[in-house]
């Protein structure tokens, strides 16, 4: 696996096509650094010209807007944009989609703007365009996969088929939930909820949206966002289903299905 | 005197409700300022699809068929209402029918058959909410007074329907006895409904009797609408009207993006610029120092207010909220009518008062806890549902900006989430500099 840096790029006089932006849960969650992996393995494999920011990346402050606090979302947001700005990025892909909707929408109005996509539309791009071949990993042939939208990802940015059109690529069967798409559930993690106890209910959010997705009778739960998929994990466990029901983040069915 | 009476009706409804309607306006201009006067392609597109072709409505298919019913419905019987208008000042009875000739039987006709759509239609919402007890119209929001709303409305669609065919039923029989104003002779509207269900149930009536009774439906059909269209500003159902501008004035951007708040951004600007000076004073002294975020009505956007009066609670906001489907106290659907309420009492308060008077109370404790507030996942699906394009997650974020930014009044596990980004950058506690290490793990 190698990993370059930028401050590594520009010190040998290079410039990345692409920076990995691998988020606060694919820096220090240990099922998230998995995806993170699961991306790079892919990058490598494909040869593509990128960057991660490694120990210069900060919080995206997208929990901290989402909490109300301005002040901290838009230290972080000028900050990160700071670094961004002086590497010249132009283009940044993410594996979450909270950091995706903050840089994509939230930070050109405080002077960054770049193109910023999502690892599963780089991922199709990559396999669109032949950098990329599924062959000679595991097989994923007639399993049924369901997919839960990340809230931040489809409501939020409109993306639906990408992820959908990776699974599809794996020979697998998707299946959906009832609430599927724009209609998804969310998983509970969202507007900084990930890092509060739930207010008061009847029902934890993350095993209503678990209820969906076995009731698809899917192998594998995929998802595309590394909150969704701790909300998801904790579901299946409260189902004590952990044996028969995988979370897995798109990224990693691919680099499993690419032998990587 | 039946023209002297009509004219003074007409004139008191129509003054009454414009009235009425000035006081909606001046409440939703007690709003802030934001800049929706961009992309009017984009905008009147978003109306005609959304407002106009009811596009949203259609993710729930039969309640959106049966709202469609009662929705062309209404906006047909319109051009009957020219006709009843123009009967009305000049005395004449059904002025366009042999102007119109065969058109006119046509209309009416359509008019009729969308009439019996609508009736089934409305009995079908009075069932749903009243017998079957559907889960989004038995919410603690509704008991009381919008409950009651929602069937006041209901029953006088029914009373309204009722109107019609008793007025075209009850002409239909005497113009066949030669009774009818329309003309001496005897003949036959031959409308599509009226012309059967008229003898069916008026045949034997006396002549005296039945011109009673076209009257009765002709007042009463007017009636009614005089009285539907001065119900509105009272009522949720104000949305067959705000439905229009509430999508023009749609929030065109992707959802996931909130505002970003330039207050903050200069301040920011400030700490980070190392030759700013911190006591010089402020570029524009004259202002006064806004709020950061919302408190009560007056600091949200005008959008936000029009939003509030566009409501129809119909509670597709609430019952795809995850907190709300979790039996959190959040209801996105309450947010809203809690706004409007709030923005009325605000409203009667400076005009009785003057403006700014300050009543003691505000949106955020006095109608809306911070519980609900904080059950929020900023996941959009109440925003995305809404038939209509009303946004209640932005009036969440604003009142939780105020809550956090002004009061300081944070869930303490989100207060130890903030001083970690602040101190480490990350809403953990790791270090910045160990950011990479996942890198050289297997």
């Amino acid at each position: 696996m190698i990993v370059p840096t930028m401050a590594e790029k520009m010190a040998n006089g290079e410039s990345p096509d692409i920076l990995f932006w691998v988020g606060c849960a694919g820096s220090f969650d240990d099922r998230a650094k998995k995806i993170t992996k699961a991306v790079v393995k892919i990058l490598n494999k494909c040869q593509v010209n990128f960057a991660v920011l490694g120990t210069e990346e900060s919080c995206s402050g997208d929990p901290a807007k989402r909490a109300g606090n301005e002040f901290t979302f838009q230290m972080q947001a000028m900050m990160n944009i700071e670094v961004l700005n002086a590497y010249e990025v132009k283009k940044i892909v993410t594996a979450c989609p909270h950091c995706f909707n903050t840089l994509k929408n939230e930070y050109p109005e405080l002077g960054g703007n770049y193109e910023v996509i999502h690892h599963t539309q780089l991922i199709q791009d990559l396999i669109n365009t032949g950098k990329l071949v599924l062959e000679g990993g595991e097989t994923f042939k007639g399993k049924k996969i369901t997919f839960h939208d990340p809230c931040y990802l489809g409501r939020a940015n409109d993306v639906y088929e990408a992820p959908r059109s990776l699974i599809e690529k794996l020979d697998a069967e998707l299946v959906e939930m009832k609430r599927c798409k724009s209609k998804g559930l969310c998983c509970g993690a969202g507007g900084a909820q990930m890092f509060k106890e739930a207010e008061k209910g009847n029902k934890e959010i993350n095993v209503e949206r678990t209820e969906d997705a076995l009731e698809t009778q899917a192998e594998i739960i995929a998802t595309g966002c590394p909150f969704c998929n701790t909300m998801m994990t904790d579901g299946v466990k409260n189902f004590e289903k952990e044996g028969d029901v995988k979370v897995m983040d798109v990224a990693e069915l691919i680099a499993h299905a690419a032998d990587l | 005197m039946e023209i002297i009476l009509f004219a003074i009706l007409l004139s008191a409804g129509v003054g009454f409700f414009a009235y009425n309607a000035w006081k909606v306006r001046y409440n939703i201009l007690l709003g802030q300022d934001i800049d929706r006067s961009d992309k009017k392609g984009e905008r009147i597109k978003t109306m005609i699809l959304v407002a106009f072709g009811q596009k949203k409505m259609f993710s729930r298919p039969i309640p959106a068929l049966l709202h469609l019913a009662i929705y062309v419905a209404f906006v047909i019987t319109q051009i009957e209402l020219i006709e009843i208008a123009i009967d009305g000042l000049s005395g004449h009875h059904r002025f366009f029918y042999f102007k119109l000739g065969g058109f006119y039987t046509f209309m009416i006709s359509f008019i009729e058959i969308l009439s019996v759509l609508a009736f089934v239609a409305t009995l079908a919402f009075l069932i749903r909410r009243n017998l079957l007890k559907l889960p989004r119209f038995t919410m603690k929001e509704l008991i009381g007074w919008p409950t009651k709303d929602a069937n006041i409305i209901l029953i006088a669609e029914v009373v309204l329907i009722a109107c019609i065919f008793s007025m075209n039923g009850a002409d239909e029989v005497l113009y066949s006895r030669g009774g009818s104003h329309v003309a001496f002779a005897k003949g036959h509207f031959d409308f599509a409904i009226s012309s059967y269900l008229g003898p069916l149930l008026f045949e034997n009536l006396s002549i005296d009797a039945l011109q009673v009774i076209e009257r009765i439906g002709w007042w009463g059909h007017i009636l009614m609408v005089f009285a539907f269209l001065n119900y509105l500003p009272y009522s949720k159902h104000f949305h067959i009207l705000l439905a229009f501008p509430n999508t023009f004035y749609s929030n065109l951007e992707e959802k996931g993006k909130f505002t970003n708040m330039e207050s903050v951004t200069n301040e920011v600007k400030l700490m980070l610029d190392p030759n700013a000076d911190p006591y010089a004073a402020p570029a524009n002294p004259e202002e006064a120092p806004k709020r950061f975020g919302a408190k009560d009505v007056t600091d949200l956007t005008w959008k936000n207010l029009l939003d509030a009066y566009t409501c129809t609670e119909c509670g597709r906001c609430s019952s795809s909220c995850p907190a709300n489907v979790t039996g959190k106290l959040l209801s996105p659907r309450k947010i809203m009518m809690d706004t409007r309420d709030r923005l009325v009492e605000v409203g009667e308060n400076y005009r009785k008062n003057g403006k700014g008077y300050d009543d003691g109370k505000s949106l955020i404790g006095d109608y809306i806890t911070e519980e609900e507030l904080w059950a929020c996942t900023s996941c959009n699906a109440c925003v995305q549902e809404c038939p209509v394009n009303i946004d209640p997650l932005s009036i969440i974020v604003d009142l939780r900006r105020y809550l956090v930014m002004e009061e300081s009044k944070v869930p303490s596990e989100l207060t130890g989430m903030l001083t970690n980004i602040e101190n480490n950058g990350a809403p953990w506690q790791f270090a910045q500099n160990e950011r990479l290490n996942w890198a050289n793990e297997d």
